[in-house]
């Protein structure tokens, strides 16, 4: 019984602390974002929004570029992917395992090493070809469809594992062609799964600074490179302003969706 | 509206699916005449619903043909078969109303808004939903989206319809009402339709006629009371109603030795020995006195359940066999009760006795109906 006690007692003091480390550099960098001070100093002066004010000036151009991505890779991955996870839960065709394994395979490689392979490979096409490929806005999305993809493979796999069959054959008995069954049953099936999908991908496209750092070029910059950037020279609350405009961004975006879909359901399958 | 369509015949030739070295369905032949409606019965495992799939499309056959109306279909594809299908899952399409539900195919033929919205009113009309046409199929009960996937299929006209375990997802009170909901759709439909099921009793419930199948080959075609009182196999006899099954030895055409060791004094008369399996209902048997002068077997009763309309019997041969025998349990003619304990003999009369040739096939492990091999002849009586 003492033991009981002790454990729950355990139990929750981990939670704490998992708490704790969760938010304390969330609230701290809200904390930072609102320091009236040129460098980051305790305690502050005062406080002040005026580093929200600065954002846009400051990073606009980033803001742009990195939104464009995110939005093609959305879109990218999703044309692909999607039809790549109806393909793999349903035929069983040679090579199937291979593919789903090649999928998947990206995940698996580091960012930074990604990133630099690629840079290289778009570099030796351009010698051939002539074709800008490096520092532009094609090769950021043709990198980040690389990692983005597979996610929503696997999301839409995960969408589809539930899905009962037999309502495409009553589509397909009731006189829908095969294109029109996906369309009218499949694709409704997997709504869930897919709007998660597109979520990943965009936060993820959002926020990818190891594989952008090679692939950006001076007016093609994304926002976590244009923040890096920034940080070599200047150390002020700006960054801090950034990083919660960021998370209220996603988060707001996250709130939304979870109204239309029970993200935590998705997730977990 | 859509036009009204004649019922169509449909025509199995040696069809036969195959799937690597596993033959599923072999040579199976009917011929289904319009507006009949055909059971597939069988355990599962028989072939019945890879019959049921190759019919509509979802598998190729690997040999035969079907054909509706005398014309070949194996070269349509699924979707230009015109059938409609009710599956054991229902298979609604969770994002759409029952009535968007209902009118699917007939988007799908491209019919005219009005005349689509009609047809939708008179199928939820038909099965009774006319008040759940814009509900979500999700809020529907079992027994209500089993009628909105009837009224579905219903609304293209088919010239086929297919169920697939249409009532197994039911409750058995429900199932009864379906059954009868179904047989009487159809019926005045005059539509052509084909049920796969295992349950003997819903399939009794519906056909015009019962096909039994088992290990993808048919056991037999007939009516309820052909394969009733007429089976032709012991398969046929233990799956059809019940059967007290006993196998063993035929001697002097008269007597059988049971492989258990038991002697039973057959009714009729055979013009055969050897290997041989008794078929009696339970129902044909009664239970008498000890020594009684017509006698079949002896044993003691291990067990008297009174059911209502029908008193249950469970007698032990001393051999260790246990025969079930079901009298009337109401009325003038109700069946004496006979207590637990009691020696008794087991009489029937050479009318209720079924002996199948079993000469070409092995010593089964026991009695269990379900996994006694089939295929054999019946052996007639000669006096």
């Amino acid at each position: 019984m003492r033991f009981e006690t002790f454990a729950r007692l355990g139990v929750r003091a981990l939670i704490a602390c998992g708490l704790l480390v969760i938010f304390v550099p969330l609230l701290l960098t809200l904390y930072l974002s609102v320091f009236d001070e040129k460098l980051i100093l305790f305690p502050p002066r005062g406080y002040t929004l005026s580093w929200y004010a600065a954002i846009i000036p400051n990073f606009g151009g980033a803001v742009a570029i990195t939104v464009e991505l995110a939005a093609a890779s959305v879109v990218g991955s999703l044309l692909l992917g999607v039809p790549a996870g109806i393909a793999l839960s349903r035929h069983r065709f040679r090579g199937a395992g291979v593919l789903g394994a090649l999928l998947l395979a990206p995940l698996t490689v580091p960012g930074i090493a990604l990133g630099l392979a690629i840079y290289l490979f778009l570099v030796l096409i351009e010698i051939q070809t002539a074709l800008p490929l490096t520092g532009s806005l094609p090769g950021l999305i043709l990198a980040h469809l690389l990692i983005t993809t597979p996610w929503v493979v696997r999301l839409s796999l995960a969408s589809l594992t539930n899905h009962d069959r037999s309502a495409e054959e009553a589509a397909t008995s009731l006189g829908a062609r095969p294109l029109t069954v996906i369309w009218r049953v499949t694709l409704p099936a997997m709504r869930q799964g897919i709007i998660a999908a597109g979520l990943f991908a965009f936060i993820f496209s959002f926020s990818n600074l190891e594989m952008a750092l090679f692939l950006v070029a001076p007016g093609m910059t994304t926002l976590p490179v244009a923040v890096l950037e920034y940080l070599e020279y200047h150390i002020d609350p700006l960054v801090a302003a950034v990083a919660v405009a960021q998370m209220v961004l996603v988060g707001a975006v996250l709130l939304a969706l979870d109204r239309f879909v029970r993200l935590g359901q998705v997730v977990v399958r | 509206m859509t036009p009204a369509r004649e019922a169509a015949s449909l025509t199995l030739r040696a069809l036969s699916k195959r799937f690597g070295a596993q033959l599923a369905v072999s040579e199976v032949d009917l011929h289904v005449e319009p507006g009949e409606m055909i059971v597939l019965l069988g355990p599962s495992g028989c072939g019945k619903t890879t019959t049921l799939r190759m019919i509509a499309g979802f598998l190729a056959a690997s040999s035969g043909d079907i054909m509706l109306d005398g014309t070949s279909i194996l070269g349509l594809p699924a979707h230009a078969r015109d059938m409609g299908i009710v599956f054991q899952s229902y298979a609604l399409f969770p994002h759409l109303t029952v009535a968007r539900n209902v009118r699917f195919g007939l988007e799908m033929r491209r019919v005219a808004a009005a005349a689509a919205a009609a047809r939708v009113d008179e199928m939820l009309r038909l099965v009774k939903l006319e008040s759940f046409a814009d509900r979500s199929p999700r809020s529907l009960s079992g027994g209500q989206q089993q009628r909105v996937a009837l009224a579905r299929a219903l609304a293209i006209h088919p010239r086929l319809l297919l169920l697939d375990e249409p009532l197994s997802n039911l409750d058995a009170a429900l199932r009864q009402e379906m059954a009868r909901e179904i047989r009487i759709l159809q019926r005045d439909g005059g539509i052509t339709a084909i049920i796969v099921t295992h349950d003997q009793g819903e399939a009794m419930a519906m056909a015009d006629r019962l096909v039994v199948m088992r290990d993808g080959r048919v056991e037999q075609i007939g009516r309820q009371e052909d394969l009733y009182e007429r089976p032709a196999t012991p398969f046929v006899a233990g799956f059809i109603g019940q059967s007290n099954l006993l196998r063993g030895t035929l001697e002097g055409g008269t007597q059988l030795l049971a492989e258990a060791g038991e002697r039973v004094a057959l009714a009729g008369r055979y013009g055969h020995d050897g290997r041989a399996c008794l078929a009696v209902r339970p129902e044909s048997i009664r239970v008498a006195v000890h020594g009684d002068a017509d006698a079949r077997a002896a044993g003691t009763v291990k067990l008297c359940s009174y059911l209502g309309a029908v008193l249950e019997h469970v007698v032990r041969l001393d051999s260790g066999l246990d025969v079930i025998v079901r009298g009337p349990g109401l009325g003038p003619d109700a069946a004496r009760r006979w207590t637990p304990g009691e020696r008794v003999s087991l009489t029937w009369n050479a009318a209720a006795e079924r002996v199948f040739d079993d000469r070409d096939r092995p010593a089964p492990a026991c009695n269990d109906p379900a996994i006694i091999a089939g295929g054999n002849q019946e052996w007639t009586q000669t006096r």
